[in-house]
C-alpha cells in the first residue's frame, strides 16, 4: 500500500473516533461545557491533560531543539515539566476548592475586583491565542507534508473536526477526544523511538538506549560527542550557553506552565481536592512518557543525520556522501525547502560541518569551502525520522496523526479557555449577569465557533512574529498570572490594590524587555537595541524575563498590600476556607 | 478548631516546602549550577549531570508529585479535613 493511501487511512481513522466522541459526549449544561461537570476521573483527567498540555511543538520541534542544540536543550525538558510541581502544591487543589469554571473568576473573587478579572482575561486571551496560532500551523503543516495536501485545506479541515467536538461538546468533549488524542500521539512519538533505539543500540527502552553502548561497544553520548566536535560542532553534552540565562529560563518555563489558564483549567473538571492532587501526578506521568523519549530521540536523530551525510573518515576522499546517492527522504524533504544542499565547492559531494574556528583551517585544507547543509530546519527531525531510519510506511503514517493529535488536542484546550473568558468572565460577569443557564450555554458555543475561527484566520495569516510570541505566552503567564494565583492562595493579607499593581508591573517589566529586543509589538524595525547576549541585561535573553517579571509582581504586590488596608473580612475567611479540602 | 486548621496549615506548608526544594536541588542544583562537577561521573553512558537534565530531574518530579499527595492524604486524615 502507498505511503500516501496509509496515512488517509491512519489519520481518518483517528478522526472518525473524535466525532464518535463528540457525538457521545455532548455538553447539555454550562458546568458541563466549561468544566466537563466536575466528574473526570483523575487518570483520565491526568492523561487529557496530557494531551492539552503536548502541543506541536513537544510533539515536533522539540526533538529536533534537543538534536540540534543537545545539554543546552535542557531547559525546555525541565521547564515544561517541572511546572506540574508547582501547579500540584501551589496551585490546583485550592483553585479546585474554590470550584468556579474560569482563572479570572478566581482571581475577580478573591481580589474584590472585576478589574482584577478583566486584566486576567486579558492576559489570558492573549496567552491564549498565540499559543493557537502555533497549533494552526502545525496542522497546516503536517497535512500539507504527509498528504500533500495544500496547506489551507489541511487547515480547514482542522478546524471543522475543532469545531464539532469543541462546540458540541465543551470541556466534556474536549477531554474525551483529548484522552484518545494521548493514545495516538504517544503511541505514535514512542513507537519509531523504540525501534531507532534497538537499531542503534540493541536496548528497545529508548529512555536507556541513549546510554547504552552502540554495536562497536562505544557508549552513544561518547560517540556523539566525537562525531560532532570531528566536524567543529559543540559537543552534544557541553553547556553552550550562560549558566544564568539556562537558569531563568528554566525558571521562567516553570512558572509559565504552572501560570497557563488552559492547563489549570483542567484540575477544575475532578470531583475531589485531593483528586486534583493525584491528577496532577498523572498528567506528569504521561507527559513524562514523551518528555525523557524526546532526548533520545534527539540524540538518535543528530547520530543517523551525521552519518547519513559522513559516511567515512573526515576528509578522506569517500568521506562524504555523494550528492546523487543522496537517500529518498533527503529529496522528499528538499522539496519542501526545510533541508537545502549547496555545493560549495563543487566536487558533488556533500560537507556538512560545524563553524569552530579550529576545524575552519582543516576544512579549508580538505578543499571544503564551507558548510554545504545550508538549510537543515531542525522541525523535521521527528517527521523524517522514521524515514531516515527506514521504518515501514505504517510508522510514517501514524507518526502523521501523531502531530495532527498533538495539535488539535491543544488548540481545543486554548479555544475553550478563551470561549469561556469571553462568555463567562465577559459576558455573563460584565454584560448580562442575568442570562440563564441555557443563553450563557448558547453563549459558550457562540464564542467558541468565534474563537476557532479568529484562530483559522490567524492560521491562515501567521504574524510574521508568530514564533517570538511564545516567549511572550509564557512570559505573561509567568510575569502576570502565577503571581496574583500563588499570593491569592498564600497570603491573606493580599489585597486588591497590591494584585493589580503587581500583575501590573509583572506585566509591564515583561512587555518592555521582550519589546526592547523584539520591536514594539514585535514590529522589527522599532527594536531598540540589538538582540543578541552582549546587549541583555546581565546576558537574560528575553524569553528568560518571565521569572523576573514575577519577582517584580511579587514585590510590588507586597508592598502595595502592606501599605494599604487588608482585605475585608469575608475575603480573608475564604482564603482560609480555599486551604482545607472540605 | 481554629488553632487545629493552622496546625494543619504549618504542615502542609512543612511539606510542601521540603518537596519544592528537592525540586529546586535536581533541576536548578544538579542539571544546572553543578552540571559541570557532576558530569565527571560516568552512570552507564551518562555523565551525570547530563542524565540529570535530560532524564533524571523529569523522574523526580514525577515521584515528588505523587509523595506530596500521599502525605497530604494522611495529613487530611489527620486532622479530619478530608473531602
Amino acid at each position: 500500500m502507498s505511503l500516501q493511501l496509509m496515512t488517509y487511512l491512519v489519520v481518518g481513522a483517528t478522526f472518525a473516533v473524535y466525532i464518535a466522541i463528540a457525538i457521545k459526549a455532548r455538553a447539555t449544561s454550562t458546568g458541563e461545557f466549561y468544566v466537563a461537570g466536575k466528574g473526570v476521573h483523575p487518570i483520565l483527567n491526568g492523561m487529557a491533560t496530557g494531551a492539552d498540555w503536548m502541543s506541536a511543538a513537544s510533539f515536533i520541534s522539540m526533538a529536533g531543539l534537543i538534536a540540534f542544540n543537545g545539554y543546552d536543550a535542557s531547559v525546555y525538558l525541565m521547564g515544561w515539566t517541572g511546572g506540574y510541581c508547582l501547579l500540584a502544591m501551589l496551585l490546583a487543589p485550592y483553585l479546585r476548592k474554590h470550584g468556579k469554571f474560569t482563572v479570572p473568576a478566581f482571581i475577580g473573587d478573591r481580589y474584590y475586583s472585576n478589574t482584577a478579572r478583566l486584566v486576567a482575561v486579558v492576559c489570558l486571551i492573549t496567552a491564549s491565542l498565540t499559543y493557537v496560532i502555533g497549533q494552526m500551523k502545525g496542522i497546516g503543516v503536517a497535512f500539507s507534508r504527509f498528504l500533500e495536501m495544500p496547506y489551507e485545506y489541511g487547515l480547514f479541515i482542522g478546524m471543522a473536526i475543532v469545531f464539532v467536538y469543541a462546540v458540541l461538546g465543551g470541556m466534556k468533549g474536549i477531554t474525551y477526544t483529548q484522552i484518545a488524542q494521548y493514545c495516538v500521539l504517544i503511541f505514535a512519538y514512542t513507537v519509531p523511538a523504540i525501534f531507532i533505539s534497538l537499531q542503534l543500540t540493541g536496548n528497545p527502552v529508548p529512555q536507556l538506549g541513549l546510554g547504552s553502548t552502540m554495536t562497536d561497544g562505544t557508549y552513544l553520548l561518547d560517540k556523539l560527542d566525537i562525531i560532532l566536535v570531528d566536524l567543529g560542532f559543540a559537543a552534544y553534552t557541553a553547556q553552550k550557553g550562560s549558566t544564568l540565562d539556562m537558569a531563568l529560563l528554566t525558571l521562567s518555563l516553570m512558572i509559565g506552565t504552572a501560570g497557563l489558564p488552559h492547563v489549570i483549567a483542567r484540575f477544575f473538571t475532578v470531583p475531589k481536592v485531593k483528586d486534583a492532587r493525584f491528577s496532577a501526578g498523572w498528567a506528569l506521568v504521561f507527559i513524562a512518557l514523551l518528555y525523557t523519549t524526546a532526548p533520545a530521540v534527539g540524540a538518535m536523530a543528530r547520530l543517523n543525520l551525521m552519518n547519513t551525510i559522513q559516511t567515512d573518515e573526515v576528509g578522506s576522499p569517500e568521506g562524504n556522501l555523494s550528492y546523487e546517492e543522496r537517500p529518498t527522504w533527503f529529496m522528499n524533504w528538499e522539496k519542501t525547502g526545510l533541508l537545502q544542499f549547496e555545493d560549495k565547492n563543487n566536487d558533488g559531494k556533500i560537507q556538512y560541518y560545524g563553524p569552530g574556528e579550529e576545524f575552519a583551517a582543516k576544512a579549508a585544507s580538505y578543499g571544503w569551502q564551507g558548510n554545504e547543509m545550508v538549510k537543515v530546519d531542525r522541525d523535521i527531525m521527528v517527521l523524517a525520522n522514521p524515514e531516515i531510519a527506514g521504518l515501514p510506511n505504517w510508522v510514517i503514517a501514524l507518526v502523521a496523526a501523531g502531530g495532527i493529535a498533538a495539535a488539535l488536542s491543544t488548540a481545543a484546550g486554548l479555544l475553550l479557555a478563551i470561549a469561556s473568558a469571553i462568555s463567562h468572565d465577559l459576558l455573563k460577569s460584565v454584560f448580562a449577569p442575568n442570562m440563564d443557564d441555557k443563553t450563557e450555554l448558547m453563549a459558550s458555543r457562540f464564542s467558541m465557533a468565534g474563537a476557532i475561527v479568529v484562530a483559522g484566520y490567524l492560521g491562515l495569516n501567521p504574524p510574521g512574529f508568530a514564533a517570538q510570541v511564545v516567549a511572550l505566552a509564557f512570559g505573561l503567564a509567568a510575569s502576570s498570572l502565577f503571581p496574583v494565583l500563588m499570593m491569592g492562595i498564600f497570603s491573606k493579607r493580599m489585597n486588591r490594590a497590591g494584585a493589580i499593581c503587581g500583575m501590573l508591573a509583572g506585566l509591564g517589566s515583561t512587555l518592555l524587555y521582550i519589546f526592547i529586543y523584539k520591536g514594539w509589538f514585535f514590529f522589527q524595525a522599532t527594536a531598540m537595541l540589538p538582540d543578541n547576549p552582549a546587549n541583555w541585561l546581565f546576558g537574560i535573553s528575553p524569553g528568560s524575563f518571565g521569572a523576573v517579571g514575577a519577582l517584580f509582581n511579587f514585590a510590588v504586590a507586597f508592598i502595595v498590600a502592606w501599605s494599604t488596608a487588608p482585605p475585608p473580612k469575608h475575603i480573608q475567611q475564604m482564603v482560609e476556607n480555599l486551604r482545607i479540602p472540605n | 478548631m481554629k488553632k487545629n486548621l493552622s496546625q494543619y496549615w504549618k504542615k502542609n506548608l512543612l511539606i510542601m516546602i521540603c518537596l519544592l526544594a528537592v525540586w529546586a536541588i535536581v533541576s536548578f542544583g544538579c542539571s544546572i549550577f553543578f552540571v559541570e562537577q557532576l558530569n565527571a561521573i560516568m552512570i552507564g553512558g551518562f555523565p551525570l549531570g547530563f542524565w540529570f537534565a535530560q532524564q533524571g530531574s523529569i523522574y523526580i518530579f514525577v515521584a515528588l508529585i505523587f509523595i506530596y499527595f500521599f502525605l497530604m492524604e494522611k495529613v487530611d486524615k489527620d486532622f479530619d479535613v478530608d473531602d
